[in-house]
């Protein structure tokens, strides 16, 4: 299981299960060589299985099952069990409405802003010389850790921070923005899109190297001016890398949580703004211990994720 | 294209003018860490006054030195162990052949749409259970395994070329003698596109580490420096300084591994 950042944990993305295909065979009885090479490929993923059946499989299904109960970690004497009325309480539950309404309008506000600025720093990029500078310049955020990203934006945002002093400039009076209910929330938007961008646009830009120049170069012939090309070739031969950004961003995203931890200290504050799937999830199971309301509420999350999975190797796997 | 020449000015200024976005905050953070306590709110401060006080007021002031340990060692112990699991598993499902091959890899190929955050009770309830809370091994050995990574690995396998190890079988080497002497040798991009990645991921991993840890002396350096962000939001020049030690390593990484950030994005994440 990766341990990756929780915003984006998908950095080269999952495969298509299509793409798992074996090439056939015949099926022989085993002799001895092939039963060295069973035993010698049992031996080979056994680290990997034992990893995958004691840190995966087992506890996904310990999730499961206590997510059927009130159950406390440190009282387990009393856990109870209740069926689905975890599930049924979460979407009675003000806090989780609010922090899947939250981590939805993030989505909404990060991934499209973040794929079409990808795509045009990509149609730029792919233009001009110093590539490596600027591939390097907007990887940068990329790289660095989502609680340095954080710190350093709550410091610009602050009160007396970079962007007041700007707009001070204009006349204008900022509040302390991640620290105020109507703009924290779009704090962390800002600060997810600033870091990821440079990952998107990397595929991009590997995307449009795989364009043909034939197309253009008869495209070019055909008399077709640079708009148009842009419009006809290049978006849509990019179909299939625009789908799969859109649906790892979708992914990272719904799993937002160091941003708003280290902006709230952890309580999703101020009034619930930065209160997230994810964060809803830790404070449920690791400060008030309803454990098994947690791991619905983690279940929930998992649906949506399973949901988008699947879309996506739907239509990659039509697309093919 | 010929008419993109009348734009290209307009190209290189935009083009410019992101990097400047992009790399501005990292600019502001490193010259608010040189500025003394005083002049944190100041927007200029005279070059005379810059100082490096807060780079050593965090190290002998507060155990930011532990925690890169911390980091250092655990991001270490996942590395090594994430390239010896997942090659070796990786190998198996290119080269190999061995009854419900197909099942396993299929197993591996759905787990990864799990999210990770579903695991966080029952991993530590578990951890807790063997008393791992706060420990190394805690830290450490759930992670040892990425099935992502075999998937890449099983790929880079299948793209070399059999002969060599075929010719190896025939001068009488084992499939651990082929893996070892043969294959691996063969595999430095792989194994620094895993390195690198697995590596990053690890050292900038703030969910696991801060449900995991419960004294500062285990804190990794993203829980140290959220927990001492908490504490000194007063000294912004303190608190960027801790920003850049967490920071550099992985940018220096970064720059000296380019290459294979990209091609480790561009060949794997399209696939």
């Amino acid at each position: 299981m990766s341990m990756g950042t929780s915003e984006t944990p998908t950095l080269i993305g999952r495969p298509s299960v299509e793409a798992a295909g074996m090439p056939p065979r015949k099926r022989k009885p085993l002799g001895r060589n092939q039963k060295d090479e069973a035993l010698a490929g049992y031996l080979f993923v056994l680290p990997a299985i034992a990893s995958l059946v004691v840190f995966l499989l087992g506890p996904i299904l310990v999730a499961f099952y206590i997510s059927f109960f009130n159950f406390n970690f440190l009282d387990p004497e009393n856990a109870k069990f209740v069926g689905l009325a975890n599930y049924w309480h979460l979407f009675h539950d003000p806090q989780f409405l609010r922090a899947l309404w939250n981590t939805t309008l993030y989505s909404l506000g990060v991934v499209p802003t973040q794929t079409v600025l990808a795509l045009f720093l990509a149609l730029i990029v792919n233009q001009i010389r110093g590539k490596t500078f600027f591939r390097v310049a907007y990887y940068l955020p990329q790289v660095t850790s989502t609680i340095a990203v954080s710190v350093m934006f709550i410091f610009i945002f602050s009160q007396q921070g970079l962007l007041n002093q700007f707009l001070h400039l204009f006349g204008i009076q900022g509040p302390t923005y991640t620290n105020d209910p109507k703009f924290a929330l779009a704090s962390l938007m800002v600060m997810a899109i600033w870091s990821t961008s440079g990952q998107f646009m990397m595929i991009y830009l590997a995307g449009l190297q795989d364009i043909p120049d034939e197309i253009y170069e008869a495209a070019a012939l055909d008399g077709a001016s640079g708009w148009r090309m842009l419009r006809y070739i290049t978006i849509p031969s990019l179909r299939r890398v625009t789908f799969f950004v859109v649906v790892m961003s979708l992914i990272g995203t719904y799993q937002v949580f160091d941003q708003a931890y280290v902006v709230s200290g952890g309580d999703g504050g101020p009034l619930n703004s930065t209160m997230t799937v994810v964060l809803d999830v830790f404070t449920k199971g690791f400060k008030t211990m309803q454990m098994g309301y947690a791991s619905a509420m983690a279940f929930v999350l998992f649906f949506i994720i399973l949901i988008l999975t699947l879309i996506q190797h739907y239509i990659m796997g039509r697309e093919k | 294209m010929t008419h993109a020449k009348n734009f290209r000015p307009l190209l290189y200024a935009v083009a410019i003018l992101y990097a400047c976005v992009s790399l501005l905050p990292f600019v502001w953070s490193v010259y608010t860490s040189l500025k003394p306590t005083s002049d944190i709110y100041h927007t200029f401060v005279p070059f005379g006054h810059l100082t490096l006080h807060s780079y050593s007021d965090i190290i002998n002031n507060f155990p930011f030195l532990r925690w890169l340990c911390n980091s250092v060692i655990v991001a270490t112990i996942v590395t090594i162990g994430n390239l010896i699991v997942n090659t070796l598993a990786g190998y198996a499902f290119a080269r190999l052949r061995f009854p419900f091959k197909g099942a396993l890899f299929y197993l591996f190929m759905a787990v990864m749409m799990i999210p990770s955050q579903v695991l966080l009770v029952p991993i530590y309830i578990m951890l807790a259970k063997l008393g791992w809370i706060n420990t190394y091994q805690g830290l450490t050995v759930p992670f040892l395994m990425n099935a992502m990574m075999i998937f890449l690995a099983r790929q880079f396998f299948l793209g070399i070329p059999q002969e060599l190890e075929e010719a190896a079988r025939m001068d009488g080497l084992s499939h651990w003698g082929i893996f070892f002497r043969i294959v691996l040798p063969l595999s430095r991009p792989l194994m620094a596109t895993m390195t690198i990645f697995t590596f990053q991921g690890n050292w900038n991993s703030f969910l696991w580490p801060v449900l995991l840890t419960t004294s500062d002396d285990m804190y990794t350096l993203p829980v140290g420096l959220n927990s001492f962000y908490g504490q000194y939001d007063a000294y912004w020049n303190s608190v960027m300084a801790g920003v850049l030690l967490l920071t550099l390593p992985m940018i220096l990484v970064f720059l000296v591994f380019q290459k294979h950030f990209v091609k480790g994005i561009s060949t794997t994440g399209l696939k």
